[in-house]
């Protein structure tokens, strides 16, 4: 396989890979946002006090990209106020008590085979479906993309040191994930479905491969970071390089996170909502698990469920450590939280004067100038900032992981995105 | 569970490599052992005191300087390397106010004079080397053999004036006239395929560097492996060239800086008045860094490659 340029090689903590996923307990109170997704937030479709089933739709948006949210336990809506996600962003939540009982709503299950493009697709909406793999872009939209494609890429990459959930997903609902692949395929009306794996998953790439038989092929990818960026996967697995500011249909292919399709499958042929997923919940805590967790429930209620911190905490961060965010207080897990990492005393080191040693130039998979923007932005000139593609980076941290001095790279460059934006109004 | 009040925010990523500056530099100086005890064995306890006041004033001349600067001095190494790399490219017999004078030269003013680690444009061991060179050119250019300390020509010297070609295994063991840490080719190869093993330096540039003066000498006539191994051109391609701060931050750049600098060595010593031309080369084309890198912007994932012909708006 041709792979892809620069990335970087952390050392490899998956702590949890062997451990089979537990099933969270329900917790007493749940915390929705009503937007867990790149799009516009959804309007709520429930007042205080309102009884609600796990499953009902809570809240649903008519904006064009957009998904709408579901109750993920029964029981009584007692507050709507804005409440941070995981990212750090307010956003109006609904927070439910449980009753205790999990009554379900379900919508009719289909069947795939019977049914029509366009319901399948609907059905993928209504069920609340966004990429579950950390950007969470809504997955009805991904679906039907305004050109051909040939090709449905399924993730399996899972490409941040520590995370296991989609490994996990893999071994334990394999078949679940084939069968929401092929769903997927046959809305997008491709043949050829691809299920890229990295080789520190020999298990998850031979139980992929059994399953996937006669529907489509498993790729075994060398491990590295940030392969699981879509960009960078399509580079790998197909040699195609999306054009800048285009997306994965530009080159004929769409790529689908493993946790997506088996999400697929379960609203198609079981009528469930999006209202659970796997969180890896490891670092400097008791007993790293992998948990199998409803949406809304706060990282508090994972972590006692872990048997505790141990050590002194420095920092709690949603997603890996690579991209993940850090936390300063009790979030929820949304549906895009595939990782809860708890993280003991770090050296943080002073940073130093860039020496212009060109790391950061080597690791970047976009192939940009990092050592440049930092100092452009720095001087705030931010239209030698665009003709050094400032916007074309990821922010995959390739560039701060490897940089000598320390230098905060990418967060910098993040600032030079407001500035550029700022620019240009 | 979650201690509110403790807990740290900061951007992600939140784990780095362990590869800090002052691993590199304290690298680079393990990398330069070979060269600097063969050195030391081949010319004496002289050799030795003369690395000694290098590092030292080049050390405290930093020190200093910062000081004067208002910036925090850190002993992040790369003074000490500065001041090891001025020693070994000095001739072993010169009295020991050449090299304090030397590194305080090269990290005030070849250095601090730029703002600091980072910031200089020219190699600052390089800087100091062409100041002593300039100011006493005689003491900079008196050589004496290996071991017993007569005075006589660097090999270089004695082609210069037609005298013909050293065996190569004294060259690649050093076993001839020259500067302290640059006559013995194999010790500088340890130290340099440490670093490249290491990936702290990039193969691309001694190897286009040499491979450059290698075949323009053989094109030229020449005996192109008495060139290769002769005078400085291993120390400064493996250890100067390679220098971060002031060579190119592409692949692309290095080969091209490596090809210039390969270039001027066979100009200068085939048509210059100094046998050698290692100093210079890399100087000059360290002149030529930024334009280097901005002409060797890597395409960016997702773009087509503007031509240098196509960038004019």
């Amino acid at each position: 396989m041709s792979g892809f340029k620069g990335g970087v090689h952390p050392k490899i903590q998956k702590l949890t890979g062997y451990k089979k996923t537990e099933v969270l307990p329900l917790p007493p109170r749940v915390v929705i946002p009503l937007r867990q997704h790149l799009g516009a937030p959804c309007d709520p479709l429930v007042e205080k006090g309102a009884q609600v089933k796990t499953g009902q739709k809570i809240g649903d948006s008519t904006a064009p990209v957009s998904a709408p949210v579901h109750a993920s336990i029964s029981g009584t809506v007692v507050e709507l106020s804005p409440k941070r996600l995981p990212t750090g962003e307010k956003v109006l939540s609904v927070i439910i008590d449980s009753d205790g009982k999990d009554e379900w709503i379900k919508m009719p299950a289909l069947d795939p085979e019977k049914s029509s493009r366009e319901e399948l697709l609907q059905r993928v909406r209504e069920a609340g479906i966004v990429g579950m793999g950390g950007a969470g872009f809504p997955t009805h939209i991904k679906l039907n993309p305004p050109k051909k494609v040939d090709t449905l890429l399924i993730n399996g990459v899972e490409c941040e040191p520590y995370i296991t959930a989609d490994h996990r997903l893999m071994l334990e609902e394999g078949e679940k994930v084939v069968e929401g692949a092929k769903i997927m395929a046959k809305i997008l009306g491709v043949e050829r479905i691809l299920i890229a794996i990295e080789d520190n998953k020999p298990d998850a790439i031979e139980h992929m491969q059994k399953l996937s038989e006669g529907v489509g092929r498993v790729v075994k990818l060398k491990t590295k970071y940030p392969q699981g960026d879509e960009r960078h996967l399509l580079k790998a697995v197909l040699g195609r390089e999306v054009p800048a500011g285009g997306l994965p249909f530009d080159v004929g292919a769409v790529v689908q996170n493993v946790g997506t399709a088996k999400a697929v499958y379960d609203a198609v042929k079981l009528g469930i909502p999006l209202v659970e997923r796997i969180v890896t919940v490891t670092g400097e805590v008791a007993e790293p698990k992998n948990l199998r967790v409803r949406v809304g429930t706060p990282f508090t209620y994972l972590l006692q469920q872990c048997g505790g911190t141990v050590g002194k905490v420095r920092k709690v961060v949603a997603g890996g450590p690579m991209m993940g965010f850090a936390v300063h207080e009790d979030v929820p897990v949304i549906k895009t939280t595939g990782c809860v990492l708890v993280m003991g005393e770090v050296k943080e080191e002073e940073e130093g004067p860039c020496i212009r040693c060109g790391r950061c130039i080597e690791a970047c998979p976009m192939s940009l100038m990092p050592t440049h923007l930092v100092k452009l932005v720095r001087a705030k000139d931010f239209e030698a900032c665009l003709q050094y593609n400032l916007l074309s980076c990821d922010e995959c941290g390739c560039c701060a992981y490897v940089c000598p001095s320390k230098i905060p790279i990418v967060h910098v460059i993040r600032e030079g995105k407001k500035g550029v934006r700022r620019l240009r109004k | 569970m979650i201690p509110e009040t403790k807990l740290q925010v900061s951007p992600s990523p939140h784990i780095k490599d362990r590869v800090s500056v002052r691993r590199i530099m304290f690298t680079v100086v393990l990398a330069l052992m070979p060269a600097t005890l063969c050195g030391i064995y081949l010319f004496g306890l002289h050799a030795l005191f003369v690395i000694v006041v290098s590092v030292s004033s080049a050390v405290v001349s930093e020190f200093l300087g910062y000081r004067v600067m208002g910036k925090k001095f850190t002993m992040d190494g790369s003074a000490v390397i500065t001041g090891l790399l001025l020693a070994l490219c000095l001739p072993p017999s010169v009295p020991l106010w050449i090299p304090a004078v030397g590194s305080s030269f090269a990290i005030l003013v070849g250095k601090c004079a730029f703002g600091g680690l980072g910031q200089n444009i020219f190699n600052p061991a390089l800087v100091g080397r062409a100041f002593l060179s300039l100011s006493w050119p005689a003491l900079m250019t008196t050589w004496v053999s290996p071991f017993e300390g007569v005075s006589t020509a660097t090999p270089l010297g004695t082609w210069k004036t037609g005298g013909g070609y050293a065996s190569y295994s004294d060259l690649f063991l050093g076993r001839v006239a020259g500067c302290i840490g640059e006559t013995s080719a194999l010790a500088i190869l340890i130290g340099g395929l440490l670093l490249i093993a290491l990936k702290y330096i990039d193969w691309k540039t001694p190897v286009s560097y040499i491979g450059t003066v290698g075949l323009l000498m053989f094109l030229l006539g020449q005996d192109p492996l008495f060139h290769i191994l002769a005078g400085g051109l291993f120390l400064g391609a493996f250890f100067m060239a390679t220098d971060y701060v002031t060579t190119p931050l592409t692949g692309k750049g290095r080969v091209i800086f490596g090809f210039g600098a390969g270039l001027l060595v066979v100009v200068i010593r085939m048509y210059g008045g100094m046998p050698e031309g290692v100093t210079y080369s890399i100087l000059i084309m360290n002149a030529f860094t930024p334009l280097i890198d901005r002409y060797t912007k890597p395409r960016v994932y997702g773009t087509v490659r503007k031509r240098w012909w196509e960038r004019k708006k």
